[in-house]
Formats: structure tokens, sequence, C-alpha cells
């Protein structure tokens, strides 16, 4: 299937266009972190490229201590996630119970409420709970997780049933049978889930923002919004330094398992 | 447990297997509770009450701290509809909506047939046009931001190099929604080129290569093959773009703040404000009601069109 | 030991349509029993419940004398092999084979001793440390096979395992299957859909149809007196030839189909009711070649395949179409009309309406293997 070279052409000028442009402000911002504020208020080109920004956004911020909650939070959410995910897709594909596909609809209907909606009871739960600046108030409420179930519970439909049926016939029980056979021959999808929560974990807003009233577990997300609203002089240097360290975790994380994550999310979506 | 070994009643041991049948039912019961216990009690806490909560708390008067003071009934839903921020933030909302979500799925759709075709490096390009997917909402929107800087952005400087008064992008009522919006659609490029592409790739390469063979040219194909084929995932990600931009918050919260004249005060926002500024977590609930209904008739729609494409069974 | 007895044993879902009923049946301890019957007919279902892997409505089950009804599979000392083998993908041959007795905590010694004596009778020596989707079919069959050795248990069900060879290996892994069996002493509940298989390996066989109990016994005894018109055409290939019957001119003639009719030369048909509708069957190696003196018919033929060692020719008999087994090989062109000997004494006799057998065909054994 190779194209003829007219049609090459013609493919390869799109790309290349899109890809610019698509591409522009992530490397724009890269390019202005390294730049001078007077270079970039005069709007020319980098005449030096420094790392001050960097050592003043890591200075004068605790972005430190904003990182290493972000990796945190997002680790434990993935884990928790993955654990809640994986058992409950293990109930609705091996187990055989009175109400399962009540629930089972149940738990379609969660992927009706928004998170937004339910946001205004969330926070005086996690504030009742004493959860306001903590690590669980801003990682607990999310470990269950609708797609994430769907998700595994098609991958796990694929296991042959008689793999099941032959560890039962040598007497292993459930939960071994879960964590000895299903969890390994899932894996796959298992990395791929963990990658998409990670991500979407490691990019949440709005209930950081809600959930963080100070520096000690504010995640890198807010960190950045306070970059950008208290930089007095406006350096557009150290603010662009803040970002791109925000998305490298995440770029590498997508660069990596870009295709694993595509194969991934649309199974999920669509069978 | 102990068994008779023998069976010298067959009434007896019958009997008994229907009392072991029965303990075997409960037990079956109680494991598949247990694994799916820890999602259960989650979604009551956080997802079932809450939404519970948000409608009760809907009818209601609230102090400061959240607890209800006075019962007010359908006053809270009268006043917000007579209310013109509330009918400004419904309608820019909806406005928001329709700038995003065609663009986003039509951009999105173009990249990714330009991907999928079987040219050398075209993983560069995948990575590329994914990419946007990695970069939170906040980045991009500082990213925008500067773009969108009045003096120094790099917008500004295209308009004016080609001779036009700047913009004042996210000032200007005119033009602050729409600078949001191309915010937004730009963050949402790498999800929805990513379902596409995989909706693409799974295509089976057969049908294209029985229409080479009938002599099919590329848009032909594109219309006859490639789009009904795709029309699942096309269909998901329509529904997901669209809760999406009704969920839009922190676009808003970094560039706008809502503003100029509520422009951009999107329905997320103005719950938020609402409820997290002005403290009427009463009337603050029932804007989140009104969001509660919109995204489950966006759900049911998606499952009762999708029902025959889209199966969870 | 491994007797297992099935006493009235029926299955239903939901209180619904039985999938099987009323089913007794006693397989012997050592023994090689295959269950067979077309696809729906409940034969899995029926290995199923002897493992334990679906529930038993009614009657009851008993292993070694002692009710299982209510134990878990692991309580029933059996092992099985699968139809797709059920062979764990992300372990390598090694630990899928010791897989059962890691659960089952057997000393690491003993485990040990058993995957070699396994693996040396089952070839896969060189294979342990592979995965399963790096092994051909065959490979795999074998090791599931391995897996039910070192389990050691004396009751060993088989659910199709050879479906998923080709032809070849299938008839190979007959012969492997059959001798495994013998060699350890074990008993074996085999289910397949192929009745070749059936009558090549089953020390006796039950066909099931609909979820009843056609006809339990050894291959040959199946095949020579089958209990109703469904054993008749189910077991044995080419299949019986089957066609309805009347006897005219005061019993002196049986008329087949409206289009064949034989001379009652026979004494043994006196136990027939002649006013009974009745079909008969005739296999197909029991159509003799003739010559035009010994030729009791001259029948067109409709098709013909040679084989090399054997002739199939075919016929049409009235509505039926008949096939023709011959040794050897035949020069015998389609359309030409060939004279055939057809014996009243080869002839099974079923009611037509219950599809009971009436009378088997009566000849001795010694006429049997003159006749081949």
């Amino acid at each position: 299937m190779s194209l003829p070279i007219g049609k090459k052409i013609v493919f390869y000028t799109l790309l290349i266009i899109t890809a610019a442009i698509v591409f522009a402000p992530t490397v724009m911002a890269f390019v202005m972190s390294f730049m001078s504020n007077k270079d970039i208020m005069t709007g020319s080109m980098p005449s030096v490229l420094t790392f001050d920004n960097y050592v003043k956004a890591f200075n004068q911020f605790p972005l430190l201590q904003y990182l290493f909650n972000s990796f945190l939070i997002s680790i434990v959410i993935m884990l928790g996630q993955l654990i809640l995910s994986s058992l409950a897709a293990y109930a609705f594909v091996f187990l055989e119970f009175k109400g399962r596909d009540m629930l089972f609809y149940l738990f379609i209907a969660t992927m009706m409420v928004p998170f937004e909606a339910s946001v205004i009871p969330n926070f005086h739960t996690i504030r009742d709970l004493g959860w306001i600046d903590t690590y669980p108030g801003l990682s607990v409420p999310f470990f269950a997780m609708a797609f994430g179930t769907f998700l595994l519970r098609q991958n796990f439909k694929q296991i042959p049933k008689e793999l099941r049926e032959a560890s039962l016939i040598t007497g292993m029980g459930d939960f071994k049978f879960y964590l000895t056979v299903v969890l390994p021959v899932a894996r796959t999808s298992l990395v791929t889930l963990g990658a998409y929560g990670f991500l979407t974990s490691w990019n949440m807003y709005l209930w950081p923002l809600l959930a963080t009233t100070n520096d000690s577990v504010r995640t890198v997300q807010i960190g950045l919004k306070q970059l950008q609203t208290q930089e007095q002089l406006n350096d557009w240097g150290v603010i662009m330094a803040g970002a791109i360290i925000v998305i490298i975790p995440t770029l590498i994380l997508l660069f990596l398992g870009q295709k694993q994550l595509q194969k991934g999310l649309t199974e999920g979506a669509l069978k | 447990m102990s068994m008779p070994n023998t069976i010298a009643e067959p009434i007896e041991s019958k009997l008994d297997f229907e009392h072991y049948k029965r303990k075997e039912r409960i037990k079956s019961w109680a494991k598949g509770m247990l694994f799916l216990l820890p999602s259960i009690i989650l979604f009551t806490v956080f997802l079932f009450y809450p939404l519970v909560r948000t409608i009760y708390l809907s009818f209601f008067l609230t102090n400061a701290a959240g607890e209800t003071t006075v019962f007010v009934g359908w006053e809270n839903f009268a006043r917000m509809f007579n209310s013109p921020i509330f009918m400004q933030s419904m309608k820019s909302t909806f406005l928001f909506v329709l700038y995003t979500v065609p663009l986003t799925i039509i951009i999105s759709l173009f990249l990714a047939l330009l991907a999928n075709e079987k040219l050398r490096g075209i993983g560069i390009f995948r990575t590329i046009y994914s990419s946007t997917m990695g970069i939170s909402v906040a980045a991009a929107s500082v990213f925008w931001l500067y773009l969108f800087h009045p003096s120094i952005g790099f917008l500004n400087m295209i308009v004016t190099g080609l001779g036009f008064e700047r913009i004042g992008w996210l000032t200007d009522p005119t033009w602050a929604l729409i600078a949001v919006a191309i915010t937004t659609i730009w963050m949402n490029l790498g999800f929805t080129f990513l379902i596409l592409l995989g909706g693409l790739q799974s295509i089976d390469g057969y049908l294209y290569e029985s229409a080479d063979i009938d002599g099919a040219g590329y848009f032909y194909k594109l219309k006859n093959i490639t789009i009904p084929m795709l029309s699942p995932t096309l269909f998901f990600v329509v529904t997901v773009t669209i809760i999406n931009a009704f969920q839009t918050f922190g676009q808003i919260d970094i560039l706008t703040q809502g503003g100029p004249q509520n422009t951009t005060n999107l329905i997320v926002y103005s719950i938020y404000r609402e409820a997290f500024v002005n403290y009427q977590f009463g009337s603050a609930s029932a804007q989140a009601v009104v969001l509660f209904i919109i995204i489950l008739i966006m759900t049911i729609i998606q499952f009762k069109l999708g029902e025959r494409k889209v199966h969870y069974q | 030991m491994g007797h297992v007895e099935l006493v009235d044993l029926s299955k239903s879902y939901d209180k619904q349509k039985s999938v099987l009923d009323g089913i007794n049946l006693t397989i012997e301890e050592g023994e090689f029993f295959v269950l067979v019957g077309p696809s729906g007919s409940g034969k899995s279902t029926l290995l199923r419940m002897i493992a334990g892997l679906e529930e038993i409505t009614g009657g009851t089950l008993k292993i070694n004398n002692e009710t299982v009804n209510h134990l878990p599979p692991k309580d029933r000392n059996l092992s099985m092999v699968f139809q797709n083998y059920a062979l764990y993908p992300h372990l390598n041959v090694e630990q899928n084979i010791l897989f059962g007795l890691r659960a089952k905590k057997v000393s690491k010694q003993e485990q040990q001793e058993r995957l070699m004596e396994a693996v040396e009778m089952m070839g896969l020596g060189e294979y342990l440390k592979r995965k399963p989707r790096e092994l051909s079919g065959g490979q795999r069959q074998r090791v599931a096979l391995a897996r039910s050795i070192v389990s050691q248990a004396p009751l060993c069900l088989m659910d199709e395992p050879l479906s998923n060879l080709d032809a070849k290996l299938r008839a190979h892994m007959r012969i492997e299957i059959r001798r495994l069996q013998k060699r350890l002493g074990l008993t074996m509940v085999y289910v397949t859909h192929d009745q070749v298989e059936a009558m090549t390996m089953g020390d006796r066989i039950m066909v099931l149809n609909d979820g009843k109990i056609q006809q339990v016994g050894k291959p040959i005894h199946l095949y020579n007196e089958p209990a109703n018109l469904f054993v008749a055409s189910f077991i044995g290939s080419p299949k019986m030839n089957l066609g309805n019957a009347v006897f005219v001119e005061e019993s002196k003639e049986l008329v087949i189909e409206n289009a064949l009719s034989i001379k009652n030369n026979s004494a043994y048909l006196e136990n027939i009711k002649r006013t009974e509708k009745l079909k008969i069957g005739i296999r197909a190696e029991h159509i003799f070649p003739a010559t035009s003196e010994t030729a009791t018919h001259h029948l067109e033929v409709v098709n013909v395949e040679q084989l090399g060692n054997e002739t199939i020719v075919a016929f049409d008999i009235g509505a039926e179409l008949w096939t023709a087994k011959w040794a050897g090989q035949w020069s015998v062109q389609v359309g030409e009309r060939v004279p055939v000997k057809i014996d009243m004494d080869y002839l099974c006799f079923f009611n037509a309406k219950t599809g009971d057998l009436i009378r088997p065909a009566h000849f001795s054994k010694e006429k049997e293997v003159a006749a081949i």
C-alpha cells in the first residue's frame, strides 16, 4: 500500500503544516522558558538562552513540594483506580450472583453524574472529614471509576472462562485467581488504564483548587496558577518555565504510551 | 460442613442439597459484593450522596458553612431563571458548546485521517498531534494567556502585522468566548485525535483493498467506507466532547475569571463562583441540578442513539 | 478407583426447559467412556456437571460410591482437559503443568518428580521454558495432557480436546490419549461430537441427543444394533442408508421408498408387525457389488468417490440418497447402471413413528468378516 509520489508530497505538506500549528504553543512556551524577560517583552528572537527562569521558579515557589504532591496524589489515585476497577471488573466477569446485572447498570449510571455537578456536597464531606489540605482528601474521591471498570471488564472478558474452570478444579480461590492469573494476563490494559489515570489525576484542576488552602499538599497545577497570578512583574519566562515543568511528566508518559493509550481507550469506549 | 456419606434416605439427602445450594448462593453473593464493595462505597459517598444532597440543597438557603437555614421550595430555581447573569451563563455555555464541539471533531478527524496514512515517520506526527492530551488545563491556559496577551502576545503581533487593530482577545466581550473556545479546542485535540485514530485503525483493511480493486478514489472511500465505519467512534467522541464542554472550568479560571461582562461565565464556573466565592450554596446547587440534567440528557441520548453501536453487555 | 455413577441426573436453567433429563449411567473404573452427540445435545453440560462446574438440578452424582453433588470441583479428585486447553498465557510450560500442584501445595520435590514423569511421557522436554503462544496446537494439547497427568487424579474428564487440531494430528493424538489412559489406568470421560473419535477411542459410548440418552454400549454394538434411527444415522461413516418400507403381496416382498423391492427370503421377520409403518436401514458396506447373475438390483450411479482403498458409490432411492462402500478400486461411471446385491438379512428395521429399533440386521459375524 505505498502511495504515488504526488500524493505523498501532498500528505507530507499537510502533515508538517498541521503539526507545526498544533505543536507551536508548546514549542513557543519551551523556547520562552529559556529566554530573558527583555527579549520576551520586546518580542524579539531569543538573544540568549538561560536557565535563569527555572532557577527563579524553583526559588520563588515551592515547586518541588508541588511536584512531589502531584506525583504522590496521581500515583495514589492511579493505584486506587486500578485496584477498585479491577476488583469490580472481576466480579462482573467471573462471579455469578444475584443482582449483578442491576449493579452493573448502577455503574453505568455513575457516568451520568458529572463530578462538577456534585462538587458542593463533596467539598462539605471532605471538610467534615477534616480532609481539607490532606492527601486522602485529594485522592480518595477519585478511586471508584466506571470507565476503568468497563475497560477492564472488556479485557477480562477476553480471558477464556476455561482458565477459571481449570483453576477451580485445582481448588484455587477467586482472590488468588484474580491475583495470579487475571492481573498478569491483563497487565497491558492495566498499564493503559494506569497511564490514563495518572494523566488525568496530574492534570486535575477544580478539585485541588477547592481542597487545598496552603502549600503543604497543593498540586503543581494550582501552583502554576499561583505562579501566574502572583508574578508581579509579569515575568513570562518564569511562568513558562513553571508550565514546562508541569507538562514534562505527562508528555513523557504520553510519548511512551501513546500507542497503548490509543488502543486501550478506543476499546474501553466502544466495545 | 459435614455431609452425610451415606445416602440411605434419598429424600433427606435431596433436601440437604437444596440447603447446600442456598448456602452456596449466599456465599457467592457475598463474594461478589466483597469485590464490588470498595467501588460501591466510594460511589455512594462521593457520587450518589452528593447528587441527592445537591438536589436537597437546591431547595434551601444556606449559611456560609453550607448548612441549610430556610426552606424556599422552588424559589432558587425561579430566581435563577429570572437572573440575567444566569441566563447569560446558559447562553454562553451553549454558544461555547457550539463553538468548540464541531470544530474539535472536524479538526481531529482531519488530523486522524492524515496520521492514518502509512507513511515513513508517521509516528512523530501522531505523537505531536496527541501531545495536547498530556498538557494540563493550567499549562495550556498559561500558554494561550501569553498568546492572547494584548501587547506582546503572538496573535496580536500577527494581527497588527497584517495591518489590523489590536484585538482585546480576553477583554473584549465579543472575542473572549472565542478565545476560550480556541484554547479549549487546542487542548481537546489530543484526546479526540487519539480516539479517532484508534477508530480508523480498527477498520478492516480488506474493505479498502476491495475498493482499490474497484478503482475507488480517496474521497469516495472516505465517504463510503471510512465515515460509515467510523460512525460509532465519531458518535462516542461527539458525546464526550459535548459533556466535556459543559464541564469547562480551568481555562475560564485562568484566562478570564468569567469576564468580561460575564460573557465567559460558563455554568461550572458560575456554580463555583456562587458556591465558593459568594457562599450561596442553595442557588449554586440549583445551578448544579441544571448541569446534571443537561449531562443526563446528553448521556441518555448517547445510550439511546448509540444502542446498536455502543454495546456494554 | 474412580467409578462414576449418575442416578436420574437432570439439569435445567431457571426452572425452564430441561437441558438434560433422566440420565442414569454407571462408568466403570478404568473405563474409557465417550459421550457423543451433536452440538446442543447436552454432552458438555453433563461433563461439566460431573466436574462440578455446573450445578446439578436433580438426581444424584456419585464418585467412588460417595455422593458428590455438593462438593466443589477441587474435592472431587479429578482432572480436566478443555477444548481450548485453558493454558495460562503468562506462564511457561513448566509453570502451566505445575499450576495445580502449586495451588494444592504439593512439596517441591514431589512436583519435580511428577513434572519429569509427565514431560517425558508427553515429549515436552525441550519446551519447558516456552510460553503457550510459542507452541503449536499439538504441543499445547500435550501440555494440557501433561497438566492432567501430574494431578494424578484417577478420573480424567476431556471436553472435545482434539477439535482444534488438524485431521492428521487428531488421528495421532487419538492413539496417544488412548495409550495414556490405559497406561495410567485412568477412568476417562471423554466428550466429542465426532463419531469417529467415539468409535475408535471408547470402551463404551453413550449417544446423547436433546438431553436424553439414546443408547449406551460398546462401539461395535452401537454400529451393528443402533437402538433407534438417531443412533443409526449418527454412528458410522458414511451414515446408514435409510428408507421408508412396506411389505406387499402378503409379505413376499418389501418395497422401499416406492423404488426398490426386495424379496423376503428371510426366516427372521416373523416378529415384525406387518401393519406398522416401517423404516429400514442398511450399511453402505452391505450393498454389495454383484455380477449380472448374482445381482438383485441394477441401480443408476449418481456419484462416485474414489478413495484409493475403497470406492463409494451413490444411488438415488426414491427421495433418499444411498451410498455403497466397496473395497478396492471400481471403475464405475456416473449414469451407469450397476448390478448390486441387497439382502434382506442386512436390513435393520425401525418403527417409523417412534424411531425405535424393531430388529437389527441379521448376519453372523463370520459372514461379516467374509464380506469385507
